[in-house]
């Protein structure tokens, strides 16, 4: 069952919500599970999620893992594993309720870890050796540990995810109990694979997180793209390759944020020969080097990091996808109805332009370990961080 | 008594002719070049020698009252599986003349085509397809080596980048022209594929011959060909184009140099050949200033030093069984584009037994160099640019996903052209005045001819691919490039299937 090598890649349709408040104010569990759930439609009780920030103050400074276990024996290998490579500060199940439709759910456990480098110390630079350590490990883990598979693994943030619809997900994982200042959730809707827990979103890496409605035609491109900087492929959903995309381009090559956006979503060529030379010369640049990560097909993805929510569309827009704020509360979602059953009053509600990029950070200094990967801070008329071009759709505001 | 020729006993042609429609106006005698129409002035009738036929078509085509038919010679052997008439007539030739058996364009065994056992993928509810008559769909392709990441700057608030990339050469389409020289086809048709790589925004190669004096205006859209024999090189030339490609093999004969019979050398193409008219121009086997990859690498830079860097250098190779290693061993080398031409690819002359046994299929070769290339972390420093037996734009969409970066065509544009694929090219008795640069044959193909036609050709191709990444849900080229979710494998074996990285159909 869980021989996840040979799956084919997944196909789905989905329904994604997120919420952020820049002023790092926590957001009730029941509010991301109101939105998600009104938009019901679009999954077909084969995957649900959600991801939260800023739910283990506590622990804040240590890798939060949550480990999805076949069995008690696959989790033990993988509590010896962490053992012998980490420093576990501390080790729970995580809390579950009984849900009737939830049959033989798989076993939960969440690490707080800190990697133990072996021999020499490793330079830590800006934190990065640690990061490097961590997204190995991860990917160790679920390459060789069967039965067993690391769904989340950041900072003071955390996924639960699995099979059924969002609802009884929720109820499952107890996200009511749960208060984030960013919430994102995914209703999946797949047309090829028989539920896997692991294959729900949210996607994670570190602290991104990733939500995603749509099919990405480029996927085996991606794929290939990724494996020569190392990243393995080894869940074979398009999701998974979104994560890594971020990871090479923001952490590794150091691409700021809206940059990012704009590789995988890129202007096309009638655009960019429209440009003044400097930004010719570098659309063309980031196209030519980056065409292995352009992600090409139908998509709506809400990714969010320790700091950060990110709605992107695909450059043709093939996939729904709103916004809406109300002063420092902003939502996400691929329906509208989904954003007014929490937001019934929004000051703007629009769709943003296909493969114009929606990102909104926090305050500077909101939250502990925040991160910031908006190069170009917003000027004054975007101070609220809405990027480039998003205008209002008049079709959609309330009079 | 003489020596029979035995070879004259078995034509492999016959000519019909239906006398009820001819009315004897010898055009016949005047289309075919090969003498195979001859007037009878005693019987004041017509007559044909059979032996002499190549089945080129010229002379039922230019018919004015469609009175010839040329069919396969209806007398056969006794039927015997092994010994069929190819192997039969072959013999019979080279026990009549004791020469190395000589043809012309690409593999003509029926090799596996693994083109024809790879299906594509389209879309269907998940995924909606694109239009390309409505949405805009990018086939811009960009050769040359690429560093591996970006880096930029902020710059008043704006993004810029810190350093400028290395020079790359852009294409519009994903298809260039193959490296035919001038001398192998007549300067009518060089002309023409200078134009339509010009109009379509690609390049054309000049093949080993040189480049005639009226084509340097088309410079920009040129890639000038060195290969062993360095036939008409000097600085202007290797200047003259945005490319440089050495030619180390080519995939109809790998092996061995380029030919080009004495016959085909006239005035012109003796100048710019810078060769005797009349001449054999044989290239040899190896450069003889390359017997090792370093001599390559030393090669490379030469050529980069004289062009002052401004000029890329592609190597192009034939391949063979090792074609991964030593593709890998050309981009370190320091090659801007590895050209491979596989077992089918295309001559204007060929030693029969090289052009049909020798070399690999392009297909695997592409797949077995791109993953080289990409296991050892290289591939962002290199195009590869496959070439040799491409014959329809879902073959070029086909060795894009199995991780070319453009492709060659040759034979396809002459096609274009009217060739009728007689394999005489080496004869220079060209028919159609394709393959030949006798001025009276010449005429046959006026450049606006061959121009029109290949752009045409490129333009419909275009189009297709358009058509068909649309279909697969994606809206630029380079979603496609090695792209093998976008394939599969239709009665392919798990060996096959696992060169070239596909699922069989169905997976």
């Amino acid at each position: 069952m869980w021989n996840i090598y040979l799956r084919a890649k997944e196909i789905s349709g989905c329904g994604i919500s997120g919420i952020i408040h820049r002023k790092g104010e926590l957001i009730p569990g029941e509010m991301i599970i109101k939105s998600i759930c009104c938009q019901y439609e679009r999954g077909n009780g084969l995957g649900a999620g959600f991801a939260a920030y800023g739910i283990y103050p506590e622990f804040k400074d240590f890798y939060a893992l949550h480990v999805m276990g076949q069995c008690r024996e696959s989790l033990e290998r993988v509590e010896e594993f962490l053992h012998k490579r980490t420093y576990v500060s501390f080790q729970e199940p995580i809390p579950t309720r009984r849900v009737k439709t939830i049959k033989n759910p798989p076993l939960f456990k969440r690490y707080f870890v800190r990697p133990k480098f072996e021999g020499e110390i490793v330079e830590a630079e800006d934190g990065q050796s640690e990061d490097d350590f961590m997204v190995n490990l991860v990917m160790e883990i679920n390459e060789k540990i069967s039965g067993a598979y690391v769904i989340s693994s950041g900072k003071n943030m955390g996924v639960f995810k699995g099979v059924g619809f969002p609802d009884e997900i929720a109820e499952f994982f107890r996200i009511d109990e749960y208060q984030a200042y960013i919430w994102t959730a995914h209703n999946r809707f797949p047309t090829n694979t028989p539920g896997w827990w692991g294959g729900a979103h949210p996607f994670t890496l570190l602290d991104w997180s990733i939500v995603h409605n749509g099919e990405i035609s480029s996927y085996g491109t991606n794929k290939r793209y990724l494996e020569l900087f190392g990243y393995k492929c080894t869940l074979l959903t398009d999701t998974e390759v979104v994560a890594y995309i971020l990871d090479l381009l923001i952490r590794r090559h150091g691409l700021p944020l809206e940059l990012a956006c704009k590789v995988m979503a890129p202007p096309f060529w009638i655009e960019i020969d429209e440009m003044d030379e400097e930004d010719r010369e570098l659309y063309t640049a980031l196209r030519m080097v980056y065409g292995g990560a352009v992600l090409n097909g139908p998509f709506a993805i809400l990714f969010a990091y320790n700091g950060g929510l990110v709605g992107l569309n695909d450059r043709v827009k093939l996939r729904p996808l709103v916004v809406a704020n109300k002063g420092d509360l902003y939502v996400m979602g691929s329906e509208e109805a989904a954003i007014r059953t929490i937001l019934p009053d929004p000051e703007r509600v629009w769709a943003p332009k296909a493969g114009e990029p929606v990102i909104v950070e926090m305050e500077e200094a909101t939250i502990p370990n925040q991160k910031s990967y908006l190069k170009v801070r917003p000027k004054e008329e975007r101070e609220d961080a809405l990027r480039i071009g998003s205008y209002p759709l008049s079709l959609f505001t309330s009079k | 008594m003489s020596t029979p020729i035995f070879a004259n006993f078995h034509p492999d042609f016959y000519v019909e002719r239906l006398w009820d429609k001819c009315i004897k106006c010898k055009r016949c005698i005047r289309e075919c070049t090969y003498g195979v129409h001859i007037w009878d002035e005693k019987k004041k009738t017509l007559k044909e020698d059979h032996t002499k036929c190549v089945g080129c078509h010229r002379c039922s085509a230019m018919c004015p009252t469609n009175a010839l038919i040329i069919r396969r010679h209806p007398s056969d052997f006794r039927e015997h599986a092994l010994w069929t008439p190819w192997f039969i007539k072959n013999i019979y030739k080279q026990a009549d003349q004791g020469g190395v058996l000589l043809t012309s364009t690409g593999c003509a065994l029926p090799y596996k085509n693994y083109f024809d056992h790879l299906v594509i993928d389209a879309c269907q509810v998940t995924n909606p397809p694109i239009d390309p008559l409505r949405e805009p769909m990018e086939l811009r392709t960009f050769i040359g080596p690429k560093p591996e990441a970006v880096e930029v700057e902020e710059v008043n608030g704006r993004f810029r980048l810190k350093k400028k990339l290395p020079p790359v050469i852009r294409i519009e389409v994903p298809i260039m022209f193959a490296g035919m020289s001038y001398g192998a086809i007549s300067l009518h048709v060089h002309q023409g594929l200078a134009r339509a790589a010009r109009d379509l925004g690609t390049l054309y190669n000049t093949g080993e011959g040189g480049l005639h004096a009226s084509l340097y205006e088309y410079g920009a859209n040129t890639i000038v060909q060195c290969a062993s024999g360095r036939f008409g090189l000097h600085i202007d030339y290797l200047n003259a184009g945005v490319a440089i490609e050495i030619k180390i093999g080519q995939g109809a004969k790998p092996g061995i140099g380029g030919h080009l019979p004495g016959e085909k050398v006239t005035e012109e193409i003796s100048k710019t050949r810078m060769i005797p008219v009349g001449s054999d121009a044989l290239s040899p086997a190896p450069h003889h200033d390359i017997y090792s990859i370093e001599d390559l690498r030393g090669l490379i830079f030469a050529l980069k030093e004289a062009t002052e860097y401004k000029k890329l250098v592609f190597v192009k190779i034939a391949a063979v069984h090792n074609v991964a290693a030593i593709a890998s061993g050309i981009v370190r080398a320091g090659a801007d584009a590895v050209v491979i031409d596989g077992l089918k690819g295309g001559t204007g002359a060929s030693p029969t037994m090289f052009r049909d046994n020798i070399g690999i299929p392009i297909e695997l070769a592409i797949s077995a160099v791109d993953k080289r290339l990409r296991e050892e972390g290289i591939r962002h420093r290199t195009s590869i640019i496959a070439s040799g037996g491409i014959r329809c734009s879902a073959d070029v969409v086909k060795a894009i996903a199995l991780g070319a970066d453009a492709v060659y065509i040759g034979t396809a544009a002459l096609i274009a052209c009217g060739c009728t694929m007689c394999q005489r090219c080496h004869t220079g008795k060209c028919p159609w005045g394709i393959a030949t640069n006798n001025p009276e044959l010449m005429k046959r193909l006026p450049p606006e001819v061959a121009y029109e036609k290949i752009y045409n050709l490129v333009k419909g191709w275009a189009h297709e691919i358009k058509e068909m990444l649309g279909a697969m849900g994606i809206n630029s080229i380079e979603s496609l490039k090695g792209n093998r979710d976008k394939l599969r494998a239709v009665g392919l074996t798990r060996e096959e299937m696992e060169i070239l990285e596909v699922k069989h159909a169905g997976e």
